[in-house]
């Protein structure tokens, strides 16, 4: 599907742009809740992994997904809650002391 | 179709709020507001799948859901923060392994009906979700100590690595053209799994920052292509934010050592300059704690460079004392951050802001350095090359050109060093053999504990 493959291009490219742009401005202070925080986020394939699993096409399949399922939803709880972890420790100076 | 409209929905309005995430993650005080827009975009997302109509039953979804989040969580809540890089590398590899496992599913399911596109980005998929796999697995094996940090190298590697590399995607290439061949599909996989091993043994230790970022990349990219193959435009938007970061992380820790991709991936650094530290006869003053704190004691303003010996040493809770000790006396301390100080890239901010140190003392290089000469007093606590004078004059030494910290310009410079070896790179640094250098001999953690008691013996003012 031409039409289909075009537009996912785009988006692809689009979305390529946004990141080089909004990833550029975060500060170095925050890099490695900002690599947890992307890690986190990019672990959205379990969306991809539910819809095999839950398919239940053949056998290898619903295998696969489920380890798949396993791994990304690992990503997902430990990556958003290492990400708010880290970010609690970041505090200014208290005033008077 | 009600149903197919809301999942679209749900992944549209999941899309805006993981960009939105990461444009509040750009400063400390809207970062946390960051992570919450993030679940929720996730929540949706997942919510809206769950009404997905091929799903017949849940009970393996559940199943991976729970076995995942004894895994997940575990991981994020006891993890120390030195370990943090570990755990980074291996979240690396689930989310690649993931990509690459419903990448094998979809083939082996739709064999005979992948378009040509498909399976370009299915392959694709496979090839990066291998490789990154077993890469971030020997990257999080060297960083545990599991496996020799020093780099492996041996002759003719990099004609081996790559030409399995070009037989994994001349394989690929030939899927696209046959998809039918599925006898090939599972040598794809297995030279995939290799070449992320062999890719990962040449790298040493000190290049960990540019490798967990260039496998942060790979697993992004693996899952944007995943999403091409299952035509979900939430993941290719979720995939390229995650490998746009992750380039954009590897190309400023490349930069912060002055190397370029290949070399980082093909140089086998830290290996070829072993014979470069000749042996002086220039000798370094040595003083003591004592000495030291009194000289810290006089001085108006002080920098403090740590470097990844310092989180070895487990010295930042002690670093915090010395920090109060000296802010109480109204001495300005200000900690000076090289992009590549730690383990992966801005490991050395949360290390100190674990110990409680406020932020706005943490200083980056380029911001630092105009500084260092109008300050009266350094202390180097377990850095050594990013200090070194010799990146900037002298053009034999290997780390020539490196951007380092200007330590050098500052009225007096004190180090804390275990002995007098040279860094990972081998290399001798000059700072040590100036006049205005003091060295401390000693473990980070008890040098600096015994500033701490020297500078609370004399209460302040008297």
């Amino acid at each position: 599907m031409p039409s289909d493959l075009e537009s996912e291009l785009f988006v692809f490219v689009l979305a390529t742009f946004v990141g080089f742009e909004v990833i550029r401005r975060v500060s170095p202070l925050l890099h490695t809740p900002l690599m947890s925080l992307t890690n986190a986020i990019s672990a959205i394939s379990l969306v991809g992994s539910i819809v095999i699993t839950g398919a239940e096409k053949s056998q290898l399949s619903t295998i696969l997904g489920t380890i798949a399922v396993v791994c990304s939803t690992a990503n997902v709880v430990g990556g958003f809650l290492i990400t708010d972890r880290m970010l609690k420790m970041f505090k200014k100076r208290e005033p008077g002391k | 179709m009600i149903e197919t409209y809301f999942i679209q929905f749900a992944y549209i309005v999941a899309a805006a709020l993981f960009i939105l995430s990461l444009k509040w993650l750009s400063h400390p005080t809207t970062a946390r507001r960051g992570v919450t827009v993030g679940e929720l975009g996730m929540a949706l997302a997942i919510a809206g799948t769950l009404v997905h109509h091929e799903i017949v039953s849940y009970r393996w979804i559940l199943v991976g859901f729970v076995l995942g989040a004894a895994i997940g969580i575990p991981l994020a809540v006891f993890m120390p923060m030195t370990h943090v890089p570990q755990r980074t590398a291996l979240s690396h590899a689930l989310g690649a392994l993931a990509a690459a496992l419903v990448g094998t599913a979809e083939y082996y399911l739709h064999t005979e009906e992948l378009s040509a596109f498909t399976m370009a980005a299915l392959g694709l998929e496979v090839i990066l979700g291998y490789l990154t796999f077993t890469g971030s697995l020997m990257a999080f094996g060297k960083l545990q100590d599991l496996l020799p940090g020093r780099p492996i190298v041996y002759k003719g590697q990099n004609a081996t690595n790559l030409s399995l590399l070009a037989v994994a995607v001349a394989i690929g290439v030939y899927l696209v053209l046959d998809p039918g061949r599925s006898e090939l599909f599972p040598l794809l996989a297995v030279l995939s799994l290799a070449f992320g091993v062999l890719l990962i043994i040449p790298i040493g230790g000190a290049d960990m920052p540019t490798v967990i970022s260039l496998l942060n990349s790979y697993a992004g990219l693996s899952a944007a292509a995943m999403g091409f193959v299952l035509d979900n435009k939430l993941l290719i938007v979720a995939g390229a934010l995650d490998g746009s970061s992750g380039f954009i992380l590897s190309v400023i820790m490349c930069r912060a050592m002055n190397r370029s991709f290949t070399n980082v991936l093909f140089g086998g650094f830290g290996q070829v300059q072993a014979g470069v530290a000749q042996a002086t006869d220039k000798s370094v003053r040595s003083v003591s704690p004592e000495e030291a704190a009194a000289i810290l004691e006089a001085a108006g303003s002080v920098i403090i460079v740590p470097g990844y010996g310092m989180a070895v040493a487990q010295a930042q809770h002690k670093v915090r004392e010395l920090y109060d000790a000296l802010t109480r006396r109204g001495i300005d301390v200000k900690f000076a951050i090289h992009p590549v100080a730690g383990r992966m890239p801005g490991h050395m901010n949360v290390l100190l802001a674990e110990a409680d140190i406020p932020y706005d003392r943490l200083v980056e290089m380029e911001e630092i350095n105009p500084e260092f000469p109008r300050t009266d007093g350094v202390l180097v606590i377990g850095a050594n090359d990013v200090t070194n004078p010799a990146a900037r004059h002298d053009t034999a030494s290997p780390i020539y050109g490196m951007p380092i910290l200007d330590v050098d310009r500052a009225r007096t410079v004190m180090v804390i060093k275990r002995s007098m070896s040279p860094g990972f790179a081998g290399i001798d640094n000059e700072l040590y053999y100036m006049d205005k250098t003091m060295m401390l001999f000693g473990d980070a953690k008890s040098v600096v504990g015994d500033l701490v008691k020297e500078l609370s013996g004399t209460p302040a003012g008297v």
